[in-house]
């Protein structure tokens, strides 16, 4: 299926307020405003937008360390998480999670996870859910390559299968797990060739390109609404930035021309000069994008400076639910 | 805690000696190796492998997968094979991931097997919060560990420490459980250059004094220590006993000094329900029940998940103010 022109503007729009998110989050890591650790997106927009841009609110999706695209994908509100990216009262979470496990469950954000691997038996567990209420809702789980090694992913994976699960796998290769390359860690290029082992469907996309991202998850996750199990999608990215924080030029672990040569195919940048051509965007108004999301991240760290910290007294509040059981719920 | 005395006073930091003490005996015992995630190139995340895939080469400094489960299992198989490894897992978190390969086999095999299998291997971890880390990077879980007979555990609170009790481990035929504090990396302290163990399962007395015995390990040594030397111009004297091995327990040392002083604190970072103080303050009500002139007193972390912000955390671990607030009523107790 081709993405409509209004289709096409919502990943462009998606992958702007993404960027702009990181790019911010990223400044304020340098200037030491943000505690903890910070893993950025910028890079892999691409595969986040065409993802979540065939799912509805009430669609699950799962998500790794590196979050915040996925919540930003997913409709996140800029203010909640930076407030939460600080550390602050009116944060996603009140300040308890941060960036790792930063959520939004009213659209089925179950959660960046601190764990590797953590996220995907989750989504499969929304899957059932899905599944045991006959609804055509799906879960998506985003995962890393590093994570597709992890034993959680190959469980999870195979019951997904065995069980003919509503769940999209999305696999977003960026060629390292945190300092260390791909091929000291698998002794296979692709990891879509695991799905095979799991009786999936599987392909490979350009995570880079962001509608043949759209085009692939479509048809996952129409398939998966359809009632006709998992599916597994390989997306071939990069992360232009450090495993966290952002400091990249001269690392050790790869090459300053491997990520130039990545850089070249910035998603955003090779999106707009597509739209422009397509004529469905020109420049002046992809710079409307860009300043509109850049206003609405201005807007959201000031909202986040201006919150109160955490109450002391909420810090044992939430380890138990307390409400008395009232009942079946639908 | 004295270094041997022929070697010149030398400071280097607690993640150096872990290095150094390590690189001597990988080049001291060919069966010796490493295995972890980012170990090897990246020479780990917090630099406590630097150097060693350079001198030592692939096959003893190995990138492994992110599989913790395998990685202790690859532990566990290379041991009852015949090497020495050391098998990483970066946080102490990540234990959870690989807790049947270290509860259900490495810490049993010797045992079900009627003896017969021997286990010469060190797990390596960092644990604690502070560092805004948040609730799945930040746990202290060694009672979990210190629960299951088989292993040994042991958690330096100084450089010195650091060094030789890995290399007691590294040598001891059993599994054995070796946790850095991740806010000590940085500590310098004396280390004599040469290989010396530090015993496991011995204690060391850091202060001594008359009126409390404050029982602590791993970092929480620096905060009761600062505690007590405020509460030293109050004329409350305390003894500070750095456990360092957490199983097997030194109680010996606790009791002795337990009994002298009538009354006792234990410290710790990990969640105070289920810590480590229940069962060192229930040791002491067993034998030194008589000595005592107040209930023992447990300071630990409260009963939730770490809490990311640093509004939150502050009041999650333990500190110097807290710990000496709570000595002090138990010296007045
Ligand atoms: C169980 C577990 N092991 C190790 C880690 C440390 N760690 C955090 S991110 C990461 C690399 C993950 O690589 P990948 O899945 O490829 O995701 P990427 O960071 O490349 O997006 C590792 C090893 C962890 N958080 N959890
Ligand atoms: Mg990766």
């Amino acid at each position: 299926m081709d993405p409509s022109p209004e289709t096409l503007l919502d990943l462009h729009r998606r992958m702007v307020r993404i960027r702009h998110f990181e790019e911010a989050a990223g400044r304020l890591a340098e200037q030491n405003r943000l505690p903890g650790f910070l893993h950025l997106y910028v890079g892999e927009e691409a595969v986040a937008a065409g993802v979540c841009a065939n799912l509805d609110d009430d669609d699950q999706i799962s998500s790794t360390h590196r979050g915040h695209g996925h919540l930003v994908a997913k409709g996140g509100d800029y203010g909640a998480m930076m407030a939460e990216l600080m550390g602050n009262a009116t944060g996603y979470c009140g300040g308890k999670g941060g960036s790792m496990h930063i959520c939004d469950l009213d659209l089925g954000m179950l959660g960046a996870n601190g764990i590797v691997g953590g996220g995907v038996p989750i989504a499969v567990g929304a899957g059932f859910a899905n599944k045991y209420r006959g609804s055509d809702r799906v879960s998506v789980v985003f995962f890393g390559d590093g994570a597709s090694n992890i034993g959680a992913f190959h469980e999870a994976a195979n019951m997904a299968a065995a069980l003919s699960l509503p769940v999209l796998f999305v696999c977003e290769n960026n060629e390292y797990g945190e300092f260390t390359p791909r091929d000291r860690t698998m002794a296979i290029t692709d990891v879509v060739d695991r799905a095979a082992g799991y009786g999936m469907p599987g392909a490979i996309v350009d995570g880079m390109d962001v509608v043949a991202v759209w085009e692939a998850a479509n048809e996952a996750v129409s398939r998966a609404r359809r009632g006709e199990g998992p599916s597994f999608i390989e997306a071939k990215t990069y992360r232009f930035y450090n495993h966290h924080g952002v400091q990249t030029l001269g690392m050790k672990y790869r090459s300053d021309d491997e990520l130039e040569q990545w850089k070249q195919r910035d998603p955003i940048e090779l999106f707009e000069d597509r739209l422009a051509a397509a004529g469905v965007l020109d420049a002046d108004g992809a710079q409307a994008v860009h300043a509109a999301a850049e206003a609405d991240i201005e807007a959201a760290i000031a909202f986040a400076e201006e919150s109160p910290l955490p109450d002391p007294d909420s810090l044992l509040v939430d380890v138990y639910t307390q409400a008395a059981y009232s009942g079946a719920t639908a | 805690m004295t270094p041997p005395t022929d070697t010149e006073e030398r400071r280097i930091a607690y993640g150096a000696a872990f290095t150094e003490g390590l690189a001597q005996m990988m080049a001291a015992d060919p069966t010796v190796f490493v295995a972890g995630e980012d170990v090897g190139r990246a020479g780990g995340v917090c630099g406590s492998f630097r150097g060693l895939n350079d001198r030592f080469g692939d096959m003893r400094v190995v990138d492994t997968p992110i599989s913790e489960q395998a990685i202790v299992g690859l532990g566990t198989g290379a041991a009852v094979s015949g090497l020495r490894p050391v098998v990483d897992l970066m946080f102490m978190d990540f234990i959870l991931v690989a807790m049947d390969q270290i509860v259900n086999q490495a810490a049993k095999l010797k045992y079900m097997f009627g003896g017969k299998a021997t286990l010469p291997m060190t797990i390596t971890t960092s644990a604690g919060a502070g560092l805004s880390a948040a609730a799945q990077h930040s746990q202290s879980l060694e009672a979990m560990l210190c629960h299951i007979p088989g292993l040994k555990v042991v958690m330096p609170s100084n450089p010195y420490d650091a060094k030789g009790l890995l290399i007691s481990c590294i040598r001891d035929d059993n599994p054995t459980v070796f946790v850095k504090h991740k806010r000590l990396l940085g500590l310098k302290g004396e280390v004599p250059e040469d290989p010396y163990e530090v015993p496991l399962g011995a204690a060391s007395t850091v202060r001594s004094g008359d009126d409390v015995t404050v029982v602590t390990y791993g970092r929480m040594v620096h905060e009761a220590t600062s505690a007590a030397n405020a509460l030293a111009s109050e004329g409350i004297e305390c003894d500070v006993i750095d456990l360092r091995t957490l199983q097997p327990l030194d109680m010996d040392t606790v009791i002795q000094s337990a009994q002298r002083t009538s009354r006792v604190a234990v410290v710790h970072e990990a969640v105070r329900f289920g810590g480590l103080g229940g069962e060192i303050a229930s040791q002491i009500a067993e034998e030194a029940f008589d000595y005592l002139d107040a209930p023992i007193e447990r300071v630990g972390a409260p009963f939730s998940p770490v809490p990311f912000s640093p509004a939150l955390e502050k009041e999650w671990v333990p500190n110097a103010e807290m710990i000496g607030e709570r000595i002090r009523a138990l010296a007045a107790a």
